[in-house]
C-alpha cells in the first residue's frame, strides 16, 4: 500500500495537474433549439440533451493540464470537444467554424453516411480552410455511443476529440438511472511532428522500460545464466525487444479521463442501488487502455456503438478508437475507482463513482508490465505463450500450428511469400470457416474468390513476418492474461442481432499489417500509403478482409463509413465493429458489405502509425 | 574485403519496394490523407569531448547529420580534432546520398575531403551503415581517389547499465591502400580511435559522458609517428557531451 501512495505522489509531482482544468471555458456546443439551457461541460460526463442542429468553433483552448505556452486545439472552448447527442432517425446538421490559423476537419467516427460527410481531407472533402465554415448535413440512421475528431494532422493529440452519444429510435435495450460518457485520452504538450521525428531518429526515445544489465542479472537468477543468455540472443538476433509495448508513454503522456489528470480525475454521482451506463470511448493516440472499477462487475452491453449480448467481466481492454458500454451496479456507497491503466504500464487514468463531489476511493497499484512473446512474434508453433486454453471460436484460422516452422522467416530466406508454408495452409483452411458460420439454408453458397497474397520479403518497411499467425479472438491481450480476473475478449462479443446482410462474402482478400520499428515506418503488406494502389470494392459486394499481424504491436484496425463484422465464432450474430484490434502475429476475419459509394479511408487508429503509412485508400464505386 | 563482405552480405536483404505514388485516385484538392513523406532533419554529435592525458591534451568532435525522406537522404558526416595548440587535425568531411536498402541498413555514395591543417585530400566513398543484428551500430565504407584507396569501419554498441546509464563502446578503425607522408598516414591498417564511454541519458538528447579513449597508429603510421616524436599510443581520460535533435 506504501507503494500506491508513492507512484500517486511521483505522479503528482512529475506533472502539472491543474485539478478541473478541463472545466475552463463555459461556452458549449450550442444546439440552437436549446440556447435558452446551459449545457453540461464535457468534464463531467453528463451528456446534454438532444437535438439535430449544432454551431460548433474549432479554435485553440486552454491545455488540459494548464500552462502558458501550450495550447490545445478544441471546440467551443473545450477539449474534449463537447458531448454532442444525436437521435435515430433524425437529419443532423452541423456548421463546423475553423477559427485556428491552420486547416481543419471533423470526421464522425463509426457513423454510416454519405462519403462527402466523412470529413477526411483529400477524401471527403477540401477541409475547412481558416475562416470558413462547412457544414455537414446527414440522416442519422443509428445508435449508441461512438466519437469524432479531427482527421488533420495531430489535431486529434492536441485536443480535437469528443462523444457522440445517439438515441435509438425504439426503446433503449436498457433501463438505466445514470448515463455517463467516459471518454479516456493522452495528453502531453509535445509537439506531434516533434513526436514523430524523434521516433523517426530513435523508436525507443519514449520507452525508459528497457532490458537493461540489472534484468538480466534478475532473469539470470529467476531462469537460469544459459536460458537468459540464449533468450537475449533469440530478441537480439531480431533486433527488437519484448518490452516494446507502447511507442508513446507515460513519460509525457498524462492519461486523461473526461479531460481530468488522474490526480482527482472524473467523477460519475450516484446513488446506492441505482443501474449506472458508463459509455467508455478510448479518444487516445496511441494508448490502448485496461479498463476496471474494483468492487464492481461491469456488464458489457455495447461495442462500437452496436448492442451486444451482455458479458460479465472485471476487466477489459479498449484500443484506440473503439467504445464500449457498460452498466454496473453499485449498492454500496462506495466510493469507486474507475482504474484505467495504459497497456504499457507507464500511468493510469482514474475516476471516481461517488455519492457526492470530492470523495476519492483507493488507487490500485499498477500491474505488472507486459512483455512481448515469441507468439507476438509470429512464432506461436514454437511453444511460447499464450496458446493454452484457446477455444478457436471461429474455426478454421487457426490452422497455423500446424504450420511447424517454428523460428522467425530471416531476411536470409529469400524464398517469396507464397513459400511460406504456413500462410498458404492457412488460405486453403479458410474454407472451413464457412462451416462455422452458420449460414441460412436458402442462401447458396456463391464461390468465394480469393485475391492472390501479395509476396512480402523482409526490407525497408517489413522488419518481421509472422510466420505462423494463429486465432487470438479468445485471448485477453498483453498483460491480461492468467491476472485472476475475468477479461473481455473479442470471442466474447455477440450481436443481439441477426446480421443485416446474410450473404456469404464473394471474395476475399487478405492484407498483412506489416512495419519496421526501427525506422518507424508502418504499412499493409510492405507499403505505406503513398507507395500503395488503394483497395477496390464493387458496390454492392458482400467482401471477407483478412487481417494478418506481422508486427509485435497491436493495431486498432478502423473502416471508415461500412461496418466490419469480425468472424469471432459467433455464427450469424457477429459483432459490427468499426474499429478492430489485431494483436501481434494475429489473423482475423472480418466480413464487410460495400453498400457505400466514394472513397473513404482505412488505417490504424494508432495516430502516429497512420500518419507513417499503415492506411489505404478504399474505393467503393 | 572485410567491406565486400558487408556489402554482399546485406545485398541479399536488398528490398524491391517500389515507390511509385498513387496516381489512380483523384484526392480533392490533391490533399493527401496522410503525410509519410515527410522530410525529416535530424544531427547528432556522438563525440564531443575533451582528452587529457599525462602530455597534454585535445578537443575531438565526431558527427553527423541527415535530411530527407524514409528512402532517400542527405547525409553529412565531420570529425576531426583540435591540439592544445589549436591545430585542426584529423578533419574529414563526407557528404553522401543515403539510400534505404534493407531493414537495418543503407546504402550511402559522395564525396570526402580531408580539410584541416595538412595537405587537402578527395576522396570518393560508397558504403553502408546501420545496425546489425544483435543491435551493433555499424558502418563501412570504401574510398577512392588518385591516390589509392582507403576504407573506415566504425562500430559500437550500447550496453543499458540502467534505462539513462548507458556503456558504450566504439571503435573506428581506418586503411590505407597507400602511404600519404604528408598526412602521416600508412599502407595497410593506420590508425585506431577508441572509447569507452558512460553517458547518463537525464533528457534523451542530451547526455554528458565521461570515457576512457585511446588513439593509436600501427605499422608505417607508427614509425611516421615515432620519426617526428608524436605520440604513437594515446590514452586519454575524457569528458564529453552526446547531443542530437
Amino acid at each position: 500500500m506504501s507503494s500506491l501512495h508513492e507512484r500517486q505522489t511521483a505522479s503528482l509531482t512529475r506533472r502539472r495537474f491543474v485539478t478541473g482544468a478541463g472545466l475552463l471555458g463555459a461556452a458549449l456546443a450550442c444546439p440552437r433549439n436549446l440556447e435558452a439551457v446551459e449545457p453540461p461541460r464535457p468534464a463531467t460526463g453528463l451528456i446534454p440533451s438532444a437535438a439535430s442542429v449544432f454551431d460548433l468553433s474549432v479554435e485553440r483552448v486552454p491545455a488540459p493540464l494548464g500552462g502558458m505556452s501550450v495550447m490545445a486545439t478544441g471546440i467551443n472552448g473545450t477539449t474534449p470537444m463537447p458531448i454532442l447527442h444525436w437521435r435515430q432517425g433524425d437529419e443532423v446538421q452541423i456548421h463546423v467554424t475553423n477559427r485556428l490559423r491552420e486547416d481543419t476537419s471533423l470526421h464522425w467516427h463509426g457513423i454510416r453516411l454519405p462519403a462527402d460527410m466523412d470529413g477526411v481531407p483529400g477524401l471527403s472533402f477540401g477541409g475547412i480552410k481558416p475562416g470558413e465554415t462547412f457544414t455537414y448535413r446527414f440522416p442519422v440512421r443509428q445508435s449508441g455511443t461512438y466519437w469524432y475528431h479531427s482527421h488533420s494532422g495531430g489535431q486529434e493529440q492536441m485536443g480535437m476529440v469528443g462523444a457522440l452519444v445517439i438515441d435509438p429510435a425504439e426503446a433503449s435495450r436498457h433501463r438505466v438511472d445514470r448515463d455517463y460518457v467516459v471518454l479516456l485520452s493522452d495528453w502531453t504538450d509535445a509537439d506531434p511532428m516533434d513526436i514523430v521525428s524523434n521516433l523517426k531518429f530513435d523508436s525507443d526515445y519514449y520507452n525508459f522500460r528497457q532490458r537493461t544489465v540489472g534484468t538480466f542479472v534478475q532473469d539470470a537468477r529467476r531462469d537460469g545464466l544459459g536460458a537468459t543468455i540464449r533468450d537475449r540472443l533469440t530478441w537480439g538476433g531480431m533486433n527488437m525487444a519484448p518490452t516494446d509495448i507502447s511507442d508513446v508513454s507515460g513519460i509525457i503522456y498524462t492519461y486523461l479521463m473526461n479531460g481530468q489528470p488522474p490526480g482527482t480525475g472524473w467523477t460519475g454521482l450516484f446513488a446506492p442501488g441505482e443501474r449506472i451506463r458508463l459509455r467508455f470511448i478510448n479518444a487516445a493516440s496511441m494508448t490502448l487502455f485496461d479498463v476496471r472499477i474494483p468492487g464492481l462487475t461491469m456488464q458489457v452491453v455495447g461495442a462500437d456503438g452496436n448492442d451486444v449480448e451482455p458479458v460479465s467481466v472485471d476487466e477489459f481492454r479498449i484500443s484506440p478508437a473503439e467504445t464500449y458500454d457498460v452498466i454496473v451496479h453499485p449498492r454500496e456507497e462506495g466510493p469507486y475507482t474507475v482504474f484505467v491503466q495504459s497497456e504499457d504500464r507507464t500511468g493510469f487514468a482514474r475516476g471516481t463513482l461517488a455519492v457526492r463531489d470530492g470523495v476519492l476511493g483507493p488507487v490500485p497499484p499498477m500491474d505488472p508490465r507486459p512483455l512481448r512473446t515469441m507468439t507476438d512474434m509470429g512464432m506461436a508453433g514454437d511453444g511460447h505463450g499464450g496458446m493454452a486454453g484457446m477455444d478457436m471460436p471461429s474455426g478454421g484460422h487457426a490452422s497455423s500450428e500446424r504450420g511447424e516452422m517454428p523460428g522467425m522467416k530471416m531476411p536470409e530466406h529469400k524464398s517469396p511469400h507464397e513459400k511460406s508454408a504456413p500462410m498458404n495452409m492457412s488460405d486453403d483452411d479458410m474454407g472451413d470457416m464457412d462451416m462455422s458460420d452458420e449460414k441460412p439454408a436458402s442462401v447458396a453458397a456463391a464461390p468465394l474468390k480469393k485475391e492472390p497474397p501479395v509476396p512480402l520479403h523482409p526490407g525497408v518497411e517489413v522488419q518481421s513476418i509472422a510466420v505462423t499467425s494463429i486465432n487470438r479472438l479468445a485471448e485477453p491481450g498483453a498483460g491480461l492474461e492468467h491476472n485472476g480476473r475475468r477479461v473481455l475478449t473479442y470471442a466474447d462479443l455477440r450481436s443481439v442481432r441477426l446480421g443485416e446482410d446474410r450473404r456469404p462474402p464473394s471474395r476475399e482478400m487478405t492484407l498483412h499489417l506489416t512495419g519496421n520499428m526501427e525506422r518507424f515506418i508502418w504499412g499493409f503488406d510492405g507499403k505505406k500509403f503513398s507507395e500503395a494502389e488503394p483497395i477496390r470494392m464493387m458496390l454492392g459486394e458482400r467482401l471477407r478482409l483478412v487481417l494478418i499481424n506481422d508486427t509485435m504491436m497491436e493495431h486498432p484496425i478502423h473502416l471508415h463509413g461500412l461496418w466490419s463484422e469480425l468472424e469471432n465464432g459467433q455464427g450469424e450474430y457477429r459483432p459490427y465493429k468499426h474499429t478492430i484490434t489485431v494483436k501481434p502475429g494475429e489473423r482475423l476475419s472480418y466480413l464487410v458489405s460495400a453498400d457505400t459509394p466514394g472513397l473513404w479511408a482505412f488505417h490504424c487508429h494508432l495516430l502516429y502509425h497512420m500518419d507513417t503509412g499503415m492506411f489505404r485508400t478504399v474505393v467503393v464505386s | 574485403m572485410l567491406l565486400q563482405g558487408v556489402v554482399a552480405a546485406h545485398a541479399q536483404h536488398v528490398s524491391t519496394v517500389s515507390t511509385v505514388p498513387v496516381t489512380s485516385v483523384r484526392y480533392v484538392n490533391g490533399i493527401m490523407p496522410t503525410m509519410d513523406r515527410r522530410l525529416y532533419l535530424h544531427a547528432i554529435l556522438e563525440q564531443f569531448e575533451a582528452r587529457y592525458s599525462g602530455r597534454g591534451g585535445e578537443f575531438r568532435y565526431d558527427g553527423q547529420a541527415w535530411y530527407g525522406t524514409d528512402y532517400d537522404k542527405l547525409w553529412i558526416k565531420s570529425e576531426g580534432t583540435v591540439s592544445t595548440r589549436g591545430q585542426f587535425g584529423g578533419g574529414d568531411h563526407e557528404a553522401l546520398y543515403d539510400r534505404a536498402i534493407s531493414r537495418y541498413f543503407d546504402f550511402q555514395t559522395g564525396v570526402r575531403l580531408d580539410i584541416d591543417h595538412g595537405p587537402t585530400r578527395a576522396w570518393g566513398a560508397v558504403g553502408v551503415q546501420g545496425l546489425a543484428l544483435y543491435f551493433f551500430e555499424l558502418s563501412a565504407t570504401a574510398y577512392f581517389s588518385d591516390r589509392g584507396a582507403a576504407g573506415r569501419i566504425e562500430g559500437s554498441y550500447d550496453i543499458f547499465l540502467t534505462n539513462r546509464l548507458i556503456l558504450q563502446p566504439q571503435v573506428e578503425l581506418n586503411l590505407y591502400s597507400n602511404a600519404d607522408r604528408a598526412r602521416g598516414v600508412g599502407r595497410g591498417a593506420s590508425d585506431i580511435d577508441a572509447g569507452l564511454r558512460l553517458r547518463y541519458e537525464w533528457y534523451r538528447k542530451l547526455a554528458p559522458y565521461i570515457a576512457v579513449t585511446y588513439a593509436g597508429t600501427f605499422g608505417q603510421a607508427a614509425d611516421m609517428a615515432r620519426r617526428d616524436q608524436q605520440v604513437v599510443h594515446d590514452l586519454n581520460v575524457t569528458f564529453g557531451v552526446r547531443t542530437w535533435f
